[in-house]
């Protein structure tokens, strides 16, 4: 069933008339196609007390970017939350390099107490930082600012100055304090500016010597999608330099400058790197999606069409080939289950886009989208972006101003072969959300848990995949929830093997034989069935 | 797994923290607050607080969190967080029509000091409707500090003393446990013939049934009639020094409801303790059904004692529970060689003092010699494990990496326990708790004699 203006009315009928007003510039109703991407609000504050799904900067920051690097130690300055909340809560796989070293097991916080509020903690960041270099040697140290570190005055960066002098490591200082912003945003973007700025190209390697030489940017290896996505690629010839940064190491990411081209999988908590890659280094970026069977074929094509060597695309053909044929089978198998139905599909701010073409594939339809964090552009597309206004809540997320690298940039593809290709494929460019739904589907940003309900209640869609905090309100309704941050500790989901185990899992959740049980017998037989003095008895 | 982490052990000075076995005090708070009927609790700070702790408490439980944030932005960080609290409180009601709204801290609102009570004071609270709050800075304790943070404020919001006799009940506060716990405390009330108000009471919110319903206010939760009448009970029992004494001490001093400190009451003598503590306080005696199942316990403890007797054990978690569970493993014969808890023991207050002092005692007791530690971290337990190895490792979920890496067996135990189902539905108190606890207890040893046993030596008895 389409939604109609007038049935959202009444479900935003409650809200208090501020509320309602807000909420309902963060709704979009989908339109027949049009060229003009309807525009939607995003990237605002989050409203008090509407119980949101989002996070904070220090998340975005710490907990998604700059934490999966594995040979770094990340140390969280705060009271103890902080780090105990993204302490393996998410699912960014990393094993060691060839230096041997991984710390994602670990957890280091300067577990701020009420004398480091009154008189600083500087000095105890300064010794933790210390201890750790003598226990870890870490190839570098991150330091994360929490919500009381900016209040206080605390100066991590100086800190992180000293700690360099003194151990000769880096030691990068993200002051993503969690009131930044108004969302995870924020923090990729304070993680993007400091990355850029003090990791990458911080070496002597000019060059990559490898030919095919690509970055994969904003994969973040959840459940081994990185890894999937990288044995493709090197089955086809390709050579990953470096990934940010699942998986990825402090050690690659300052290499990132001698990629021929810049794979953008998540394009909101990434993108400031990738333009500023291009314009410092003459790098292009491609949006891919290795989500789904037609995506990940469509971005390996798009690779190989810009790197235009015929070995390259027979090889990569050979591949999807070889690929489709062994999983399509399979794939076909669980759609039989699963076609027909439909999804609600609400992640952070990407795979509430990635996922629908899988969902697509195995024969589910996206009846209504979304995102926690995303910004206009991640919806209506980047053409958008010189309209996008900052409001007063995040235009202290600083931007980082790059130039061309005098000795460095060097044009990798000629430009009027690159306009050529355009054309055809989303190179520089990424066209959002909303333009691959179809009419009468309902796209809402930062959906809340009153919306949550409504919506199910007006849609009942067969499943729903958002988060941890959604799962079990949705499973109560007595509606498959399928995680798609964690991916309910499944995975990998990206690639071909990733398709497989998609529909696999989506599939299980359709057809395990508990949805059966929910009604007791007792609710809808009678009490009494039998027969006195051959009447029948029915109670 | 943790391969960084040295045998030699290494003089930490810093303060900081490896590996933490606490957290912060706002999800103590907002899970006190859940155990109040109709009650949605509201973190006053920015919206990640509130995020990590739904996360971390739906993972513990399986079951839906529901709370609400200010979603502080920059500037209300640096003017003040009432204007956000204020359109809070209105929106809550308005939009999800809860009977209370539980407002705890964090440590952005506690470093700013906003003034929750004024804010509180100058909002729109419809007719029949309560706000409360407490204060809970992350700087400060543990969850545990938190859980007790909130459940004061309880006493301080609600209780009365609203007859001058006491009358013939119970307060009971059963400290940071699971609902099943709660349930069994109240189950051996009951069957003492005792009536008596437990809060906070998660039972019936936190460990739901499947019904096809989503109830974003299930049935269960302490009532604000009940919180409120309080104040008349004749005691008061406080299981759990950390999570408990600060509200019974406050109920004791604002209704004059005198008050017993008990352990937890998880193994036999902690369950006798709290038996007992009821018996004196109401004249009662204790019922054959009761005695029966004691004795049901001791028979297995009897039984089965070789499995686990001289066995070196090392246990973490917080404070409360990991005191009882290390004078459980005493009754059993084993020997808790390193004890030790991430909540700081002693700093914050008289009945707070000594956790290191009180499991040394039991030691010493018991002629143990071990390591003990409050305010310690996982990374310190690791390092202890590596120089005295252990035949059993008992902790939450965070204790899986160190099994792993010394290939330790491994029973779940505490908060929060997130890689495992069905936990919160089986009690760890009482004398059924502390049966599946030498089940859970014996069948990791045994597992790991049957795994590492060569052919001719694996036993089909055991």
């Amino acid at each position: 069933m389409a939604i109609t203006e007038e049935k959202l009315g009444e479900i935003l009928e409650v809200y208090p008339e501020k509320v309602r007003v807000n909420r309902r510039r963060h709704i979009v109703l989908k339109e027949p196609d049009t060229n003009a991407a309807q525009q939607i609000e995003a990237n605002t504050r989050t409203l008090p007390g509407i119980i949101t799904n989002r996070g904070c900067a220090f998340a975005g920051c710490k907990g998604v970017v700059v934490g999966p690097i594995k040979d770094m130690v990340h140390i969280v300055h705060g009271p103890v939350g902080c780090a105990f909340y993204t302490w393996g809560a998410r699912r960014n796989k990393a094993r060691a390099g060839e230096d041997g070293k991984n710390y994602v097991n670990y957890c280091f916080s300067t577990d701020m107490q009420e004398s480091d509020i009154v008189f600083g903690g500087e000095k105890k960041l300064a010794k933790l930082i210390d201890e750790t270099v003598e226990i870890f040697h870490p190839n570098a140290i991150s330091i994360a600012a929490t919500c009381p570190v900016g209040l206080i005055g605390d100066d991590i960066s100086a800190v992180a100055r000293a700690a360099e002098e003194r151990h000769g490591i880096q030691v990068l200082a993200f002051q993503c304090e969690g009131y930044k912003g108004v969302s995870q945003s924020a923090g990729h973007h304070i993680a993007n500016n400091l990355l850029m700025d003090k990791v990458i190209g911080n070496t002597e390697v000019e060059k990559c010597d490898e030919p095919y030489a690509v970055n994969l940017l904003g994969e973040y290896n959840i459940g081994g999608d990185g890894w999937e996505v990288e044995r493709i690629l090197k089955d086809i010839g390709y050579h990953v330099v470096c990934v940010m940064t699942g998986d990825g190491s402090y050690e690659d990411l300052r290499l990132a400058h001698t990629a021929d081209l810049n794979l953008v999988q998540c394009h909101r908590s990434i993108n400031y790197i990738a333009e500023m890659l291009e314009i410092k280094y003459g790098t292009p970026w491609l949006k891919v999606n290795f989500v789904g069977i037609k995506s990940t074929c469509d971005s390996l094509r798009a690779m190989a069409a810009y790197f235009g060597d015929k070995d390259l695309m027979q090889k990569t053909e050979d591949v999807i080939a070889r690929e489709t044929a062994r999983i399509q089978p399979v794939i076909d198998q669980y759609r039989k289950v699963c076609e027909g139905k439909t999804a609600f599909c609400f992640v952070g701010g990407s795979r509430g886009h990635h996922y629908q073409g899988l969902f697509a594939e195995i024969g589910v339809e996206t009846v209504l989208a979304g995102y926690e964090f995303a910004h206009r552009d991640d919806y209506e597309g980047r053409e958008v972006i010189p309209s996008i206004k900052k409001d007063a809540d995040s235009k202290n997320i600083p931007d980082l101003h790059v130039e061309a690298d005098t000795k460095r940039f060097k044009i990798k593809i000629d430009p009027e072969r690159l306009a050529k290709l355009r054309e055809k494929f989303p190179f520089d460019e990424y066209k959002g959300m909303i333009v691959d739904m179809k009419e009468g589907t309902i796209i809402v940003d930062d959906l809340n848990h009153f919306e949550t309900e409504e919506f199910i209640r007006l849609l009942h869609p067969d499943i729903v995949s958002s988060g941890i905090k959604d799962k079990y309100v949705i499973q109560k309704m007595g509606i498959p929830s399928k995680q798609l941050h964690s991916y309910d500790y499944s995975g990998p989901y990206a690639g071909f093997n990733g398709a497989v185990n998609f529909a696999r899992d989506i599939s299980m959740s359709f057809a395990t034989p508990t949805w059966n049980y929910i009604v007791p017998p007792w609710k809808n037989q009678p009490l009494l069935n039998a027969t006195i003095n051959g009447d029948e008895l029915n109670a | 797994m943790l391969d960084y982490t040295p045998k030699e052990m290494i003089e930490r000075h810093s303060g900081g923290m490896i590996n933490p076995a606490k957290t912060c005090q706002p999800v103590g708070a907002m899970y006190a607050a859940l155990g109040i009927h109709g009650c949605l609790p509201h973190s006053h700070g920015s919206q990640g607080c509130c995020s990590f702790h739904r996360m971390h408490l739906t993972r513990h439980f399986r079951d839906p969190i529901m709370a609400s944030t200010s979603s502080f932005t920059e500037g209300a960080s640096v003017f003040g967080g009432g204007a956000n609290l204020k359109t809070a409180i209105k929106n809550v009601f308005t939009i999800y029509n809860p009977d209370v709204i539980a407002i705890h801290t964090t440590c952005l609102s506690e470093t700013i000091g906003d003034d929750i009570p004024t804010a509180i004071r100058q909002s729109e609270i419809p007719e029949g409707k309560v706000v409360f709050h407490a204060n809970t800075p992350s700087y400060q304790g543990s969850h545990i500090t938190g859980f007790s943070n909130m459940t004061n404020a309880m006493v301080t919001y609600f209780a009365e003393a609203s007859v001058p006799q006491k009358e013939n009940f119970a307060n009971i506060i059963p400290g940071f446990v699971n609902p099943a716990d709660m349930r069994e405390i109240k189950r051996l009330t009951e069957a003492m013939g005792i009536s008596s108000i437990l809060f906070p009471d998660t039972s019936g919110v936190v460990d739901s049934p499947m019904t096809g319903k989503f109830e974003m206010y299930p049935a269960g939760g302490t009532t604000i009639p009940q919180l409120k009448k309080t104040g008349d009970a004749k005691i008061t029992l406080s299981l759990g020094r950390f999570a408990s004494q600060m509200a019974a001490e406050n109920l004791e001093k604002k209704c004059n409801v005198p008050f017993a400190s008990l352990k937890t009451p998880i193994g036999i003598k902690a369950t006798d303790d709290f038996l007992m503590a009821l018996r004196g306080a109401f004249a009662t005696e204790i019922p054959e059904s009761l005695e029966y199942e004691r004795g049901q316990l001791v028979d297995v403890m009897t039984d089965t004692h070789f499995h686990f007797y001289g066995k070196k054990v090392a246990v973490f978690g917080d404070p409360d529970v990991v005191t009882a569970m290390t004078e459980f493993c005493l009754s059993l014969g084993m020997q808790p060689v390193h004890v030790l808890t991430g909540t700081p023991g002693g700093a914050l207050g008289s009945g707070l003092g000594g956790f290191e002092q009180e499991i040394q005692g039991m030691l010493d007791e018991a002629g143990v010699s071990g390591n003990v530690k409050a305010a310690g971290d996982l990374f310190t337990l690791h390092q202890w494990i590596k120089n005295e190895p252990v035949d059993l490792l008992i902790g939450n979920t965070y204790g899986k990496y160190i099994a792993r890496a010394e290939d330790i067996p491994f029973v779940r135990f505490g908060f929060p326990i997130l890689d495992r189902a069905v936990h919160p539905y089986m009690p760890v108190v009482g004398y059924r708790g502390a049966l599946r606890l030498v089940e859970q207890i014996s069948d990791a040893l045994l597992d790991r004699r049957d795994r590492d046993a060569a052919d001719e030596d694996v036993e089909l008895v055991l």
